[in-house]
């Protein structure tokens, strides 16, 4: 059995299936947290109309997410949840919320009452939803106070001045991901109000992400070593990200469609690569990594059969369904 | 006064956890007899079994929805507020739940579009087959969630070694000892739930006389199920109990109310069971009738809540009184099928009004059953969070407050008051308006998707309907 580093193989599974996660459910919570300044209700119905056959598979990424850290790294759910209690809290009512809300918008007439609180739903749930999962990601740069892998820290150690950074970063990076979506799936005004706000949200990433960037290693002593070693070709992530952004502005001034959605999630790839070789391997920042945070190889194995079996399937279904669902949106229409 | 974080989880745990369990105890079931409506439709050809079928694949694709929303939350709950108990059996407990998901998402990717979305689109046999997998999908769900949660009661193949579980023998740990009788007893009440709401469903129909020919069909078809799975279903209980009594012999102390270990022990029909006493206020109770049913002899012994000490006695009165609540719905829900077996002569059955509002309301019932059954094994397990190894308050997360337990405490409540509340609505408006001819169902257009199951319905959530009220 020690041919294999099981735990290596997870991590790179789990890895791959929150970057899926960002990826995808990024765009839609996106869409979300621009409802409430779309042009008009038209607007609101092709940006939903957009997202509805796929989202639900989005969210799956973060189900299996969930239970994979369970299974395969159980350090990892056990400290993270509890020291995000609140947090955690807040992104489950807000993934419920926008949840119903997804099923019932459609269901409902538009001068009722009961459209605009499913409007409501859909916009604050994801807003409350995106922040929480920035903040997740500001509570793990910034690591958990343990003692014998247990948290022992209060309950806002999540809530600092930098991890609401990264949670504003995040919302605003999904808001990105949902215009530059939006530019692909629709046309008309509605195109053009979405190409309009891609640029002010892109400054504003090019900031926030900036700044995120530049306080992680002035806190962070290994976060500084590893940039400011020896292993000097990391640094062609953040070159990388640069160049995406570059490719989304240069792209939505030359009114491209596809662009601009495909120079964004560039932007969130390497971005992402960049926090996994800044952390590698804490998993459990400071003091556990991927290898402490393990669980049992042959249960590690025991799982990892299953999920290889059935990943191929979800993968599969997933492109088929953004295959089956590709093209233009259009006012008054759904996918019919 | 002082806030109990281990309390407040456990109040949290159960109210998330008693809310997901209606729709899947629902669902699986439903989605059983949807398989059977289809393979009717397959080998008759009867078009009654195709509007039968359509209309309950609606009501499955709502319940079924509500399931997955309240099912995200459950997947946090373990580390939220029982982080210790989650590390220590993370080894065991972590790939049986991520084994659920992932079938789930199999089910889901595969099938369950077929069967939302499949009429007239595909052959009425691959249809049939799209119905067959996702039944077989739902009890593969079952299958994961409670060997998991049998582990918790009776744990096996398992080494407990520095405060963590490590799995020797995963066929032991699944397959461990109160296993097969929870999925079977489970798997059962499954089968009456989704019994007696279609029979309740069908009786309304009928009382309304909307396409009285299908729903004829149908409730003939559930009385005759009901007739043979509820006394089954006692059966299986008492198997269930007395496998309890092997293995949990105080929480079976407490579902009788039986203090004292005794020879010739009564049941209990009522009593105030005083925890601080550690006795019975009052009691009233059959001769004899507890040691001839557990032991099936007169005189057999019937073990007392007094042979554990009372730091690890269960909460006895809550306990007792669930027990009764359960067993209770459960002699009533056998009477009504024996009363509909009687009602079929000369067709009483579809005619008796008084009968049907009886059915109306019965379909409630074995969701409080099958709830009050939960708290009867689960509160009957405490202190135990794995029995006999881990308590509650050793497996609550650590770093966990009163104030904080509360705040999400009354924080689920809400999202799932508010949640429950439009869930609920939406699926008596679809069959409020289910059963009707096409042209006068009053449809919201909407597109179809297996990723959004409601999106199968197609019935409006607030518009006022032009026919069909009544």
């Amino acid at each position: 059995m020690e041919m294999f580093d099981l735990s290596l193989i997870w991590a790179l599974i789990i890895g791959f299936g929150i970057m899926m996660y960002v990826l995808m459910d990024g765009f839609d919570l996106g869409l979300g947290i621009l409802f409430p300044f779309a042009p008009d209700e038209d607007a609101r119905d092709v940006m939903m109309n957009t997202v509805a056959p796929v989202w639900d598979g989005n969210e799956t990424w973060l189900v299996l997410g969930g239970a994979g850290f369970l299974a395969a790294f159980p350090l990892v759910y056990t400290v993270f949840l509890p020291a995000l209690y609140i947090g955690v809290f807040l992104m489950v009512a807000g993934l419920v919320f926008r949840g119903v809300a997804f099923e019932l918008r459609f269901k409902s007439r538009r001068e009722r009452r009961g459209r605009r609180l499913w409007n409501l739903a859909f916009s604050g749930g994801s807003a409350v939803a995106a922040f929480a999962q920035g903040a997740v990601v500001g509570t793990y740069i910034q690591g958990f106070e343990t003692q014998n892998g247990v948290f022992v820290g209060g309950a806002f150690d999540w809530l600092t001045p930098f991890t609401v950074l990264t949670g504003i970063g995040i919302m605003i990076g999904y808001a990105l991901l949902g215009t530059t979506w939006l530019i692909l799936k629709s046309e008309g005004y509605i195109q053009a109000w979405a190409y309009k706000l891609t640029p002010p949200l892109l400054a504003a990433v090019l900031v926030i992400f900036g700044i995120i960037s530049i306080w992680t290693p002035l806190v962070n002593e290994v976060v500084w070593d590893r940039w400011f070693g020896h292993l000097q070709v990391i640094w062609i992530l953040p070159a990388l990200t640069l160049l995406c952004m570059y490719g989304v502005y240069w792209a939505v001034r030359r009114q491209r469609e596809l662009l601009p959605f495909m120079a964004t999630l560039g932007m969130f790839f390497f971005t992402y690569l960049g926090l996994v070789v800044s952390k590698w391997p804490w998993l459990v920042p400071p003091n556990y990594t991927i290898w402490d945070a393990a669980s049992a190889p042959e249960s590690q194995l025991f799982l990892l059969l299953g999920v290889l079996f059935v990943l191929p399937f979800v993968l599969g279904y997933t492109f088929w369904s953004y295959w089956v669902f590709r093209g233009k949106v259009r006012a008054g229409e759904g996918y019919h | 006064m002082e806030l109990d974080p281990v309390l407040l989880s456990r109040i949290q745990f159960a109210f998330v956890v008693s809310f997901h369990a209606i729709f899947p105890v629902f669902t699986i079931g439903l989605a059983s007899y949807i398989t059977l409506l289809h393979a009717l439709f397959y080998k008759t050809r009867n078009p009654a079994w195709d509007r039968l079928a359509y209309l309950w694949t609606k009501v499955f694709a709502v319940a079924f929805g509500m399931g997955v929303v309240s099912g995200i939350v459950m997947s946090f709950q373990f580390g939220t507020n029982w982080s210790n108990f989650s590390q220590a059996s993370a080894n065991f407990i972590g790939p049986l739940l991520s084994y659920e998901v992932v079938t789930a998402f199999f089910l889901e990717a595969a099938f369950l579009g077929v069967l939302l979305f499949g009429r007239g689109r595909v052959s009425p046999g691959v249809h049939l087959f799209a119905a067959a997998m996702v039944a077989l999908g739902t009890f593969i769900s079952t299958f994961w969630i409670l060997a998991a949660n049998s582990w918790m009661h009776t744990p096996a193949g398992v080494d407990f070694n520095e405060g963590v579980f490590r799995v020797t023998s995963w066929m032991e740990a699944i397959f461990n000892p109160s296993f097969p009788y929870r999925f079977a007893h489970m798997a059962m009440a499954s089968f009456i739930t989704g019994g007696f709401v279609v029979a309740g469903v069908s009786a309304w129909y009928l009382l309304i006389g909307r396409d009285v020919e299908a729903n004829r069909k149908a409730l003939s078809m559930c009385m005759w199920l009901l007739l043979v799975l509820t006394p089954t279903q006692a059966f299986v209980g008492d198997l269930h109990g007395l496998n309890t009594l092997e293995y949990q012999p105080t929480k079976l102390a407490a579902m009788e109310g039986n203090w004292e270990t005794k020879e010739g022990a009564p049941f209990l029909v009522l009593a105030w069971p005083d925890q601080e006493a550690q006795q019975n206020r009052f009691e009233i109770g059959i001769p004899y009738a507890a040691s001839l049913i557990l032991t099936h002899e007169l005189h057999g012994e019937v073990p007392g809540i007094l042979e554990s000490p009372p730091e690890e006695q269960p909460p006895v009165a809550l306990v007792f009184w669930a027990f009764r609540v359960m067993l209770g719905i459960g002699f009533l829900m056998i009477g009504v099928s024996l009363v509909g077996l009687y009602l079929r002569r000369g067709g009483r059955l579809y005619h008796s009004r008084r009968y049907l509002q009886m059915l109306r309301l019965m379909s409630v019932t074995p969701f409080i059953a099958v709830l009050a059954g939960w708290i009867v094994t689960e509160s009957g397990r405490a202190p135990w969070l794995v029995y006999g190894i881990m308590t509650h308050a050793e497996g609550v997360t650590p770093s966990l407050t009163g104030g904080m337990a509360l705040f999400t405490l009354i924080g689920y409540v809400t999202v799932y008051g508010i949640i429950f509340y439009a869930g609920t609505y939406y699926l008596t408006r679809v069959i409020r308006y289910g059963m009707q001819p096409k042209e006068e169902e009053k449809m919201v257009d909407d597109f179809e998707t297996p990723k959004r199951p409601w999106s199968a319905t197609h019935t409006p959530f607030d518009d006022n309907p032009a026919k069909g009220e009544n």
